[in-house]
């Protein structure tokens, strides 16, 4: 025991001084997500704040032979752009970007649109593009919303009561809680957590074995009176520290970051205050050794800081897939997906996020199950250090 | 005293040691004497206890390195064939780490480091980090991390592999000085002005058996050859059937 500490303090001193270690663990790692997050989501709200208030740009065209629609749609408070695009005009238009949504009111339109029978008008949009798909949806709503209008009235003279032409009244009713709205946006935090807990014993666990054996020390360590786990398992614990460290001030960050985001413009609060930064943290800390066993584990089978650079990078990918699996079939928090690290500290995180209740019961399957695994992972690597084919 | 009893080692097709049998005493400096590839590093590592033997023992003042290896190895100082320092510590904690985990307190360490310090002439450095130091630097401070916890038993792996001339020479007088000290000193070498220059005894290794293990003067005595290069030549010559 005594070894380990030595081993550890020794790990810890000499990694502090390193410069790689420093920037991965305690800048790149813990600030880089917040920062690049909190950008992303603050320009996204900005923009979808700004769209909401921006009127719908048309471009018309045969707005004479629909004098009644274009009123409608000037009404609605839409900015019409007139002009006289054929329809290959239009297309060619569109494709080019220099108009987002045409409507084309043929000039059939008037005699169809007296006579009773549909009045034909094309809408020209880029269904791929998702500025263009938002405007063309506005304007699809405003013509349903006209046409009806009309069917209305032309009901009405008949004297048939228009409610006829409408069997069904389809009402909506959001139950998104304003931090529950918030989730979709903050969903991608929980990835950044758990990207800077890996990234900040990255360097030390690489440095600590590959490290070891390309700067030819590691011939010697093993030549010493201390048993193989005693310096594995210092090795991890200093890994393990400098992941505590690094999980902290992205913590940190984050909440630090959320304070100038502007959530509550689009209804929603961010429930990110010391509490919940406290509450994630608590989550996140079975996933330290787990991660620090398994960079190190995968790392003491590599010949050179470069190998093992090559195969750890994958390691990083791994607490991606279960949180894309998760967002791919919308997964919600349930006691069977505790038994699977990273995703369980995911979704936990998400709950706590969400405000949701979050059972104690939850919580300690997903940690015992990542401490378990993490066990494991530190035997097979003593067990590794032990043979032979460790000097290289 | 150093003891190797029918050290055999196999990997895999290669036999790197063959009932490899040789005592290395106190107060004397034994050369293992080999080309490269002979088995020399597989016999060194067999001792100092990182390779288990196939069959054989290997003892440490009679201590089985197997068998009570955390006690063997008290009584071994080891300088591997990489002896690599940790660039980002200082001399003295490079020498301090090693120590430490050989179970030295505080009080000890300290004065050790600082007759250590003294003796192979690194006070100058001893508080600089190990990052930039040259060969002959780093072979110092390899040796004081090996010989930290004052072990009556030294082993070297190639230690001059390497190094400059001056450096070769500062080791040269590390290693006499161990030998006054009335420790005993095993080193390996494929050259063989090193080996005899600075030994008492040679065991020379070819295809992981032992050749010849003889006192460097009666190696000269017996062949009747001048110098010990063509004594060497006829040791391997006669174990190749060529001559």
């Amino acid at each position: 025991m005594r070894a380990l500490f030595i081993v550890f303090g020794k790990e810890f001193l000499e990694n502090l001084r390193d410069r790689r270690t420093l920037v991965s663990a305690l800048l790149f790692g813990p600030l880089f997500g917040p920062l690049l997050f909190g950008l992303m989501v603050s320009r996204m709200l900005n923009q979808s704040v700004a769209e909401s208030d921006e009127p719908l740009r048309l471009t018309i065209s045969g707005s004479e032979h629909a004098p009644g629609l274009t009123r409608y749609l000037e009404a609605q408070g839409a900015k019409l752009t007139r002009t006289n695009l054929s329809e290959s005009e239009a297309r060619a238009a569109v494709r080019r970007g220099s108009a987002q949504v045409v409507l084309i009111i043929p000039a059939e339109y008037g005699p169809r649109f007296t006579a009773a029978t549909p009045a034909p008008v094309l809408l020209v949009a880029d269904s791929a593009d998702s500025q263009t798909r938002k405007s063309a949806d506005r304007a699809r709503i405003i013509l349903a919303g006209y046409a009806s209008t009309i069917a209305q009235l032309r009901l009405q003279i008949r004297g048939v009561n228009p409610l006829l032409a409408v069997p069904v009244a389809v009402n909506e009713a959001d139950v998104a809680t304003p931090t529950g709205r918030a989730v979709v946006v903050l969903g991608f935090m929980t990835y950044f957590v758990l990207f800077a807990v890996l990234m900040g014993g990255l360097y030390l666990a690489i440095d600590s074995t590959a490290g070891e054996r390309e700067r030819g020390s590691l011939e010697a360590l093993l030549s010493l009176p201390v048993a193989r786990s005693s310096l594995v398992g210092g090795k991890i614990l200093a890994t393990c520290a400098y992941m505590c460290i690094s999980l902290a001030l992205s913590l940190v960050a984050f909440v630090a970051v959320f304070r100038f985001v502007p959530l509550e413009k689009l209804g929603m609060s961010a429930n990110l205050g010391p509490g919940t930064a406290l509450a994630f943290f608590v989550i996140c800390l079975p996933f330290v050794p787990l991660g620090a066993a398994l960079m190190t584990f995968v790392a003491s089978f590599t010949r050179s800081y470069r190998e093992a650079q090559t195969y750890l990078t994958a390691v990083l990918l791994i607490p991606t897939l279960p949180i894309a699996f998760a967002s791919i079939y919308s997964l919600k928090t349930q006691s069977s997906l505790m038994f699977i690290p990273s995703l369980s500290q995911h979704l936990l995180m998400t709950s706590v996020l969400k405000d949701e209740p979050v059972a104690v019961l939850d919580v300690c399957v997903s940690a015992v199950v990542s401490l378990a695994l993490a066990l494991a992972l530190m035997v097979a690597t003593a067990r590794h250090w032990r043979r032979e084919t460790m000097l290289g | 005293m150093i003891e190797a009893r029918n050290l055999s080692k196999r990997f895999g097709a290669i036999e790197a040691a063959r009932d490899v049998s040789f005592v290395a005493r106190d107060g004397e400096i034994t050369g293992i004497l080999g080309a490269n590839g002979a088995g020399k590093s597989t016999c060194l590592r067999m001792l100092y206890g990182v390779l288990a033997p196939d069959s054989g023992r290997a003892c440490i003042d009679g201590i089985d390195i197997r068998g009570e290896t955390s006690k063997a190895r008290a009584h071994l100082g080891v300088l591997p064939h990489a002896a690599g320092l940790y660039g980002n510590l200082t001399a003295r904690e490079n020498i301090r780490y090693f120590g430490s985990l050989q179970g030295m307190g505080r009080e000890r360490l300290t004065s050790r480091t600082a007759e250590l310090a003294r003796l192979l002439g690194m006070d100058g450095f001893i508080d600089r980090r190990a990052k930039g130091f040259s060969q002959g630097q780093r072979i110092k401070v390899a040796l004081a991390r090996a010989l930290i916890h004052d072990p009556g038993n030294v082993v070297l792996d190639e230690p001059t592999n390497g190094l400059d001339v001056m450096a070769i020479r500062n080791l040269r007088d590390m290693l006499l000085a161990l030998r006054a000290q009335g420790r005993c000193v095993l080193f390996s070498s494929h050259v063989m002005q090193e080996v005899a220059a600075l030994c008492d005894r040679v065991v020379i290794i070819g295809h992981g058996r032992v050749l010849a293990d003889e006192t460097v003067q009666s190696m000269r005595d017996r062949s009747g050859l001048a110098s010990l290069e063509e004594a060497f030549l006829q040791v391997l010559g006669d174990a190749e059937g060529v001559s």
